[in-house]
């Protein structure tokens, strides 16, 4: 039986298994129990500063502390993220200051909170930013083990989670897991679904239906948005020669957005992007959601055949 | 420190000169709130600031932040009265590829801790700094300059609060009140009521003082770095002039951000005393 987890514990798991490095400073805004920094500021007070609910505030004390050698780690919930989006783009990504923030609860996955916690927007505008990383793992494992890569980067990071459970993919695959490199689930050759997140397991559920009917699927699982791993996607399209994208995130700007800057300056292909069709959410189930926003593996799967007769 | 109130007062002097001389030069920025917070970063870097110009990024230094980073003349003119730049970097001030970028930016000019520009950063980008100094069991203080106009952006209460909720006492923040923003009086754009007392009730320790009185600036100094107010973060309220020191520029708010024109050059030299009318 597939375990379950959401990546958010992963972020959390992460955190703790960085501590052992001095530098590592924790940064919350009264969301620690949901993005799961809690175990950090436990383990760690004293390396563990409250700003309340202030993500502004927030953002630029991590770039003090960074330009002061610390490693910060700030989270909040993905959509108050875009609250501080100025002082990302003014404070951390200009300065080039390595501070790292975590979205929680991103997506309309997050369920029954409803539209004003779901955030569609961030991982768009996030990747707007010079010298900024965007990362949107799908599993726990993948969140833990890309979080734990962020000290190295040396350059400020944006990570979408999410707050429900999903697939664990990765249980004793750390070692492919690396930021910047999208990992080739399942080969195929007829269309690459390239996804992200909460709906890279339903691409590769997608590409079960799509394999019944004789269609060759390849999946891909692109965590990194930026930068986007360019000579991944040449290959795919070199071997596929159609592909979809699938994200839980408005269908403007996010990693569709990214696969088709790349395509159209590279080597053109039929795609079709499976996303929230540029409208906000509702209260519902995570699943339902996926259905209300057409996201769901039999949605990917049909925009596959439509990238197929493309061609 | 030994230096004397006049000699300050000469570096004071000095730089105004190169502020009317950059804005003039570049045609544009920003020469009204420069010359109101020049006595006050005049004092402070030659008697407070514990710092290496030849060795810009030591890491035990105290950090200087101009929040209000558009009075970059102001700190541009010091930080060449201080060796951090040369006198002849001045003349890059919004210059293409210059040091002297529009807005200070620790990127390009020597000497700038944070990378200013919009308003409202600056405080918490400080809370930052004494956060890692304390973590670090350095003696290091953080200096944030802020403007009263800038009051009005919410995030600087956001870092007022959390600042006095973990007590940084080396965290230590400059207001350059003085009354005028971009368009018009801040009377007149957003009334501010009491504002020391708004401080106070943030949990601030907070003193008043002219700030263009050398000898009350180096009180406010000696207030800020007193150690009965480590306890928590502490605020100089220093009522400026916007403009001062230049006639025609004082209290207009015409010269918020607008550059003299050649015969307002030549009148301001004269006053700075610089050449004989």
């Amino acid at each position: 039986m597939t375990r379950m987890a959401a990546t958010r514990d992963g972020y959390g798991q992460a955190l703790l298994d960085l501590a052992s490095n001095p530098k590592v400073v924790v940064l919350e805004a009264d969301l620690g129990k949901s993005t799961k920094s809690l175990h950090f500021r436990k383990a760690y007070p004293a390396r563990t500063v409250s700003c309340g609910i202030g993500e502004q505030n927030m953002l630029l004390v991590g770039a003090g502390l960074a330009s002061a050698g610390y490693i910060p780690f700030a989270s909040t919930f993905a959509i108050f993220t875009e609250r501080a989006f100025e002082q990302m783009r003014n404070g951390v990504a200009r300065p080039n200051l390595p501070v790292h923030l975590c979205g929680s609860h991103g997506g309309t996955h997050t369920g029954t909170d409803g539209s004003s916690a779901q955030s569609i927007e961030d991982l768009a505008i996030f990747r707007t930013l010079p010298n900024v990383v965007v990362m949107h793992p799908c599993d726990d494992v993948s969140t833990r083990v890309l979080t734990m890569q962020l000290p190295a980067l040396g350059k400020p990071s944006y990570m979408r989670t999410a707050r429900n459970k999903t697939p664990v993919l990765y249980d004793g695959r750390e070692d492919e897991i690396q930021i910047g490199k999208g990992i080739v689930l399942q080969e195929g050759s007829d269309v690459a679904i390239i996804a992200c997140g909460v709906l890279v397991s339903e691409a590769l559920k997608a590409a079960e239906t799509l394999a019944a009917k004789g269609v060759k699927a390849c999946v891909v699982d692109m965590h990194t948005l930026k930068p986007l791993d360019g000579d991944l996607i040449d290959r795919l399209v070199a071997q596929c020669g159609a592909v979809v994208t699938a994200e839980d995130h408005n269908i403007i700007g996010g990693l569709g957005g990214a696969v088709a800057e790349h395509l159209v300056s590279n080597q053109p292909a039929p795609l079709e992007r499976v996303g929230v069709p540029d409208r906000f959410g509702e209260s519902g189930q995570a699943d339902e959601m996926l259905e209300v926003m057409k996201l769901s593996a039999p949605h990917i799967a049909a925009a596959a055949q439509k990238a197929i007769q493309r061609k | 420190m030994s230096t004397s109130i006049e000699e300050i007062e000469e570096m004071a002097r000095k730089c105004r000169v190169e502020i009317v001389k950059m804005v003039y030069r570049a045609q544009a920025g920003h020469p009204g709130g420069s010359l109101s917070e020049i006595d006050l970063i005049s004092a402070l870097y030659a008697t407070r600031m514990r710092i290496r110009p030849d060795e810009p990024k030591w890491a035990d230094r105290d950090r200087f932040i101009l929040s209000k980073g558009h009075a970059s003349p102001g700190m541009y003119a010091v930080l060449a009265e201080m060796g951090f730049i040369s006198h002849e970097d001045l003349k890059s001030y919004r210059v293409l590829g210059g040091v002297c970028q529009g807005h200070v930016d620790s990127k390009w000019c020597p000497g700038v801790d944070f990378s200013a520009g919009s308003l409202g950063m600056g405080l918490s980008f400080g809370m930052g700094c004494a956060i890692a100094a304390r973590l670090d069991n350095s003696e290091r203080r953080a200096f944030v300059m802020i403007g009263d106009g800038e009051m009005q952006e919410g995030s600087v209460w956001e870092a007022a609060m959390a600042a006095a909720h973990h007590e940084l006492g080396n965290l230590k923040v400059i207001l350059d009140r003085n009354r005028i923003q971009n368009d018009d009086f801040c009377e007149e754009q957003m009334r501010m009521f009491d504002v020391p007392a708004k401080w106070r009730s943030f949990g601030w320790n907070v003193k008043e003082i002219d700030g263009h009185n050398m000898t009350e600036v180096m009180e406010g100094l000696d207030f800020l770095e007193a150690e009965e107010n480590s306890n928590g973060p502490s605020i100089l309220i220093a009522h400026t002039i916007k403009g001062g020191g230049i006639s025609y520029m004082e209290n207009n708010p015409s010269f918020h951000g607008a550059a003299p024109n050649d015969e307002q050059y030549k009148q301001a030299m004269i006053e700075l005393g610089e050449v004989e009318a």
